[in-house]
């Protein structure tokens, strides 16, 4: 029987019940979340299981929604059963006061430098990880530059009284 | 001999007093590195027993930076990713953003995307390959085959107007129609081409040499290159028969026929292998894909692009002389028109495996985030792995067999 987001669905919840939830299928590929404690214990689920098999983590990163209170920082997960051709989506969430996230490396061994790419932009701590460190920029560095707080210049902004470029200003 | 350097990963022979490593620094500005990644090796005489990667020398934020562009402004970034078959990650990016914008593009425009594609795999395995054959001592390959990529980059010139950071994709199709020379050019390379190929065989598959260097030389095994996180040859090259062409087919590539190669050891030698293979199949895509184009007539044989007026650039005549087509343009190019809510990830199968695009959009006219999933960074790390007792001359076709792309390693 071919594995159907309705049947992970169901394994997932017969499994973690309430606590695995937010299910929601955007642009076609199945997206839920669980609580940051559990996400070794789901993963492992989702490579051990015998239907399931998600034994390809595909991509990991994170993302910052800096407004939403105690859910800062975003882990996500994409996974990927080869042998269905089956990809699913998980995502934890952290606040960014105390962000760590327990280390998929030794489940998986592509999370080793997804990880340390992970925490060299947005500063998630991943627990047990063998290796934590910045990857892709310097070790001086005390910041985590893909965090929101860092804006670029909008290249659209109009506060700015450039009226040799012909924006905004005034013309006597 | 107090000072000796006692590291805990050596074990040192029986009665033997002591035993002094070598660090290396091999790169990261060095010939045989292809690029700016520095790898600090320990060896013990020429055996490697340890070896550590560092990237990240052209880091260039593209990830930040896509977040305060619009659709268009990004296509520039995906050009410098594996700038060995820039139209494969621009095509890439231009289907997700059709995916995410729900374009629906013509079948021509697909076929001629496929075309073009493929021809970038075919440079991209090229170089990879003869590079390999440089990196055990054969110049003259990769001297005799940078003509026939010149072909390849001739076609793009037709077509774009522009050689190694391509741009040409456009939302919808591409940005013109393909110009008569642009078809004799690629029929030039369809006639040429394959004695190339063939010649290019000859001169490694069965030497002796490339043979004894490549066999046995850096090997993944199945389970291991899985765990990795490999795709691409190097992953077919450990038996795994996975192609996103095949799996996920986008682009209409489920109306060619075509196979996908698997090697068995995973070493240097499947991967050439696996590469000069691959490179058999594009040339067979390609042929059926130009039949396809040309089976188009009439008005259909004129279509490059999707009608989608709100996001597809108006043409150039007309932006220098109509005013509306000017507003059009600014407003495409500034990303005056917000782009839909979504969540999406987009996989392609770029030169040397799966790229994906993973994009959110929170309804602004940037991408809230953007995360490019980059293989050859996924194959850096297993570098340590492959080379780990190896000798050092191993160590180097190990990495131009790998493929790596420092453009897109670091991103």
């Amino acid at each position: 029987m071919a594995l159907t987001y309705e049947h992970i669905k169901q394994r997932l919840v017969e499994k973690f019940g309430e606590q695995v939830k937010g299910f929601e299928e955007p642009y076609g590929m199945l997206t839920f979340e669980a609580p940051k404690e559990l996400n070794l214990k789901v993963l492992q689920f989702l490579y051990d299981d015998a239907e399931l098999q998600f034994r390809f983590l595909t991509d990991l990163q994170a993302v910052h929604y800096p407004d939403d209170a105690g859910r800062e920082l975003a882990v996500v997960y994409h996974l990927h059963n080869l042998t269905e051709n089956i990809r699913l989506r998980f995502k934890v969430f952290t606040e960014i006061s105390r962000p760590d996230v327990f280390s998929a490396a030794t489940l998986y061994a592509a999370a080793n430098w997804m990880e340390r790419e992970t925490y060299d932009f947005f500063g998630v701590n991943f627990v047990g990880h063998p290796n934590l460190k910045r990857i892709l920029n310097v070790d001086e560095m005390d910041y985590f530059p893909m965090r929101k707080e860092f804006p670029l210049e909008d290249q659209t902004r109009i506060d700015k009284d450039d009226e040799m470029f012909g924006r905004g200003g005034s013309i006597i | 001999m107090s000072d000796v350097i006692q590291h805990s990963n050596i074990r040192l022979p029986e009665g033997s007093i002591e035993k002094q490593t070598t660090t290396l620094n091999l790169g990261p500005t060095h010939p045989a590195t292809h690029g700016v990644f520095q790898n600090i090796l320990e060896l013990d005489g020429e055996r490697i027993i340890s070896a550590e990667q560092t990237v990240g020398y052209i880091h260039r934020a593209f990830e930040k930076l896509a977040e305060r562009r619009p659709l268009y402004q990004i296509t520039t970034l995906t050009d410098r990713l594996n700038y060995c078959s820039s139209p494969i990650n621009n095509m890439g990016w231009h289907l997700t953003c059709e995916k995410l914008l729900g374009v629906k593009t013509p079948k021509r425009v697909d076929y001629l995307r496929v075309i073009v594609m493929e021809l970038a795999r075919i440079s991209d395995h090229l170089i990879c390959n003869s590079i390999v054959g440089v990196d055990s001592g054969a110049y003259t390959g990769f001297l005799y085959v940078m003509q026939y990529r010149e072909l390849i980059y001739e076609i793009y010139e037709e077509i774009c107007g522009s050689r190694l950071t391509t741009n040409m994709g456009r939302i919808g199709g591409f940005e013109r129609n393909f110009t008569p020379l642009a078809f004799e050019k690629l029929e030039k390379f369809l006639k040429e081409y394959p004695a190339v190929l063939k010649e290019f065989e000859n001169l490694f598959t069965r030497n002796r040499i490339f043979m004894e260097r490549t066999i046995g030389a850096g090997p993944i095994g199945a389970e291991r290159a899985l765990n990795y996180g490999f795709t691409g040859p190097n992953l077919r090259a450990a038996g795994v028969d996975y192609d996103v062409r095949v799996h996920s087919p986008y682009s209409s590539y489920e109306d060619f026929d075509f196979e996908v190669p698997v090697g068995s050891t995973g070493d240097c030698y499947d991967r050439y292998l696996v590469r000069n293979q691959e490179m058999w199949q594009s040339l067979r895509i390609i042929e059926q894909a130009y039949q396809k184009v040309q089976s188009f007539k009439g008005a259909e044989a004129e279509v490059f692009h999707a009608d989608v007026p709100e996001y597809y650039l108006p043409e150039k005549k007309d932006v220098y002389t109509k005013m509306e087509a000017l507003i059009w343009h600014f407003k495409i190019i500034m990303g005056e028109i917000d782009i839909p809510k979504g969540e999406l990830y987009f996989p392609v199968e770029g030169g040397n495996g799966e790229l994906g695009f993973y994009l959110i959009s929170d309804g602004g006219r940037t991408p809230y985030r953007l995360h490019f999933r980059r293989p050859c960074f996924i194959y850096y790390q297993a570098y340590e792995e492959l080379t780990k007792g190896a000798m050092l001359s191993d160590a180097i076709i190990v990495m131009s067999s790998l493929n790596l792309i420092a453009g897109e390693l670091d991103a």
